[in-house]
């Protein structure tokens, strides 16, 4: 099923892909496919197939993953000794179930609406367009969360590897991951404040979308505490996972910002949001991504990367996302709505730096291609078992690469042994 | 080479939040429309649009002061806990009083904000009171005013399209060799935000605004102002706006709404009260006039609402239907 779930995917996005070749194009509305708009493109229902067969590949997934994390673990490894890398994937499996067949109701409603003659989401026919936003966001606010929360796990492995000090507030950080996740059943319309809600939906979402900040800020605050009092190294994987916590705090500020409705109602769909969310997936979810690359290299290669051009790649990258990203905030206050091909030329030159740093960000990620190259196949380095002198959990116990049926026999947990230490403290 | 992962993106963030701190400190200039290098959300000109700017503010106000507390920490902490300097790591791993206060600081702090944006959402809210009432309807790709009331007496036939300007249509044609820079009115550049016909609204008087669409979603924003509201086709939403100075506003669609999505602005041009009087007296008199009895000079005038009445007795109807 696991594999059946990856395979599906590069299928279903070159349907989805196709779709660009076409006569009349891709989809009309966006990734966020609102009706009217979507329904006039021809090529509904090939991206409502491609959707429909990544839900599945994404519910299969999810399957896979609670599955071996309720029935697989070793003897000893009881929920709370699980790194929060675990809990992370857990939870956001959870979040994956609860949400796919959401949108697969609703983009089967776009397709009988655009087909078949229904009236789901046409006023003309006694349906409502705003219905449609309702369900697409109630998918979409887990779907983002679903893309931060294993980033969140990712980093609070690696910042206790390189501060050689377990994670402060273990079941705190669990809490705050599971909290998040429950909030983000509530705040789907925070993506809806300027389509006329009533005052009291306003008030409730905004509310709702406010509380958010609190777990959010533990986990920060623990981050920042795991750091205190520790001995600290700063290999590639530590400096990408600090400047995903500093990052995407920044993204965090903008988010509490534009919780505020009435704010909103000026950096709705304006280049402020595109900031923000940039900063939240791009120096958050991708940031950590590529930390976990780093910190999980040697293990999957058996090879060590070299450190100097991980450097180069993470000061590079790092420089040059802000240059892309930063000057949107400012075109975002100063009035320039999103998805616009042209504009004003008061909007020029932030756009032009924003081009820039475009590119160079871009060209930056090349480093990583060529790093990734020269560790796999030419790098004389050979990696330990446990390649981070602070590195604990159960995969630096084994060779690197981790041989195939990596436990023969389930192994012993040794409590000494948990990246996040004691949890009884 | 290894130390302090994030100085970049913090210094840069230090400096922008002196630049924009400063800005709202001292920029006291009204701010109506969007100017090269501008850093900061425009105040507006409207008995409203001081809400959102004070709040965004606020709340930047705020995040400045977390981001130096946060930050500040994560680097002292970087330069006194480095393997490097001799740093042993300690044991501990929670600390349950600092836990407790830093849930509920943020909390005290939460409330304050959502006390002053509740505050906000209620005024924007109250529709009320109005003396004056606009319907505005989006179309692929412009947008169609109808004067609807104004001081209590109904408005007939006022009503016109309002679509790009020729001059910044004719420059955003691809090769079209025309320079976006000498798109000006009054010496200011209006590339792709200026319109063939304002919408005119007097000053200091409260306008409510009927909005809804004929065909997809768009979104009606002129940040002066310091709203947006969606038009939604089947849907009727109600915002106001009361503008304090006589001037032109600009804004622009903010809901992707096909191919030409981003040409589709928003002028909004006030005026006082007595000029409104004679605007609209004007706008009257050339609709009783049956078009072809019309003067030769004004013929172009007369026939340019005409027509757009004829355009829109074929869309209205459908949207009238599911006003319900």
């Amino acid at each position: 099923m696991n594999n059946l779930s990856f395979w599906i995917l590069p299928f279903a996005f070159a349907l989805l892909l196709s779709t660009l070749f076409m006569p009349g194009g891709g989809p009309a509305g966006g990734w966020t496919m609102y009706p009217p708009l979507s329904l006039q493109g021809d090529s509904v229902a090939y991206v409502v197939f491609a959707v429909h067969l990544m839900g599945i590949s994404s519910i299969m997934g999810a399957i896979n993953i609670i599955a071996t994390i309720l029935n697989m673990r070793a003897p000893g490894m009881d929920l709370l000794k699980m790194p929060v890398f675990v809990w992370s994937w857990l939870i956001t499996a959870f979040l994956l179930i609860a949400v796919m067949p959401v949108l697969a109701g609703a983009v089967t409603m776009l397709l009988t609406d655009k087909y078949f003659g229904t009236s789901f989401f046409n006023a003309a026919g006694g349906g409502d367009p705003v219905l449609f936003q309702h369900i697409f966001w109630f998918f979409g606010h887990p779907e983002v969360y679903i893309m931060i929360l294993p980033a969140f796990g990712l980093v609070s492995e690696i910042i206790p590897t390189f501060a050689r000090k377990p994670i402060f507030g273990y079941k705190a950080m669990v809490f705050a991951i599971a909290s998040i996740a429950f909030l983000s059943f509530i705040v789907w319309a925070h993506h809806m404040f300027a389509v006329g809600l009533p005052l009291g939906g306003e008030i409730f979402f905004m509310y709702a979308t406010m509380l958010i900040a609190v777990p959010t800020g533990v986990k920060v605050f623990n981050w920042v505490s795991t750091m205190w009092g520790g001995s600290m190294t700063f290999e590639t994987p530590m400096l990408w996972a600090i400047a995903f916590v500093i990052l995407f705090t920044i993204g965090g500020f903008s988010g509490l910002m534009l919780a505020l409705a009435p704010a909103d109602f000026q950096y709705h769909d304006s280049y402020f949001v595109v900031a923000h969310f940039h900063y939240v997936l791009v120096t958050g979810a991708i940031f950590a991504i590529i930390a976990g690359s780093y910190y999980w290299l040697p293990k999957w290669t058996g090879r060590m990367y070299s450190e100097t051009w991980g450097k180069i790649h993470f000061w590079s990258s790092v420089i040059s996302v802000n240059v892309l990203f930063f000057p949107q905030h400012f075109l975002g206050l100063a009035g320039m709505p999103r998805r616009i091909p042209d504009y004003n030329v008061a909007f020029a030159n932030f756009n032009m730096i924003s081009s820039i740093g475009g590119f160079w960000f871009g060209a930056s990620q090349l480093i990583f291609l060529g790093v990734i190259i020269h560790t796999v196949w030419f790098s004389k380095k050979k990696a330990t078992d446990r390649v981070w002198e602070g590195a604990k959990g159960l995969e630096w116990t084994v060779p690197s690469p981790a041989p195939f049926h990596t436990f023969d026999v389930p192994p012993i947990i040794n409590d000494d042994e948990l990246a996040h230490g004691h949890t009884d403290d | 080479m290894t130390s302090g992962g994030i100085r970049p993106g913090g210094i840069k963030r230090a400096v922008t939040a002196l630049a924009v701190a400063a800005f709202a400190l001292f920029g006291s200039v009204v701010q109506a429309n969007p100017e090269p290098g501008q850093l900061n959300m425009p105040r507006g000109v409207t008995t409203y649009s001081n809400v959102p700017y004070f709040l965004n503010n606020v709340a930047f106000g705020v995040c400045v002061v977390i981001g130096i507390l946060v930050f500040g920490a994560m680097f002292i902490a970087m330069f006194r806990f480095r393997k490097s300097r001799g740093a042993v790591a300690e044991k501990w791993s929670h600390n349950t009083t600092v836990e407790i206060i830093w849930t509920t600081i943020p909390v005290i702090i939460l409330v304050v904000l959502a006390y002053l944006a509740t505050n906000g959402l209620k005024m924007f809210a109250d529709t009320t009171g109005s003396e004056m009432t606009v319907k505005i309807t989006g179309y692929q790709w412009k947008w169609r005013y109808d004067y609807v009331d104004y001081k209590g007496k109904p408005i007939d036939k006022v009503g016109f399209m309002s679509k790009l300007d020729r001059e910044s249509d004719e420059t955003r044609q691809l090769k079209s060799g025309l320079d976006p820079n000498a798109v000006k009115v009054d010496g200011y550049n209006t590339y792709l935000i200026n319109v063939d016909e304002p919408l005119v609204l007097p000053i200091n008087t409260k306008v409510r605004f009927v909005i809804t669409a004929g065909d997809v979603i768009h979104s009606w924003w002129v940040p002066a102002l310091g709203w947006k509201m969606d038009a939604i086709p089947g849907i009727v939403n109600a915002a106001w706006t009361n503008i304090n100075e006589p001037g032109v506003y600009r804004g622009q669609c903010a809901e992707l709404c096909g191919q030409d999505h981003g040409f589709m602005p928003i002028v909004v041009k006030a005026v006082t009260k007595d000029e409104f009087n004679k605007w609209l007296a004007e706008k009257q008199a050339q609709a009783s006039q049956p078009a072809p009895a019309a003067a030769p000079a004004a013929a172009s005038t007369v026939a340019a609402p005409a027509t757009a009445q004829a355009t829109s007795a074929v869309a209205t109807p459908a949207t009238d239907n599911h006003k319900g």
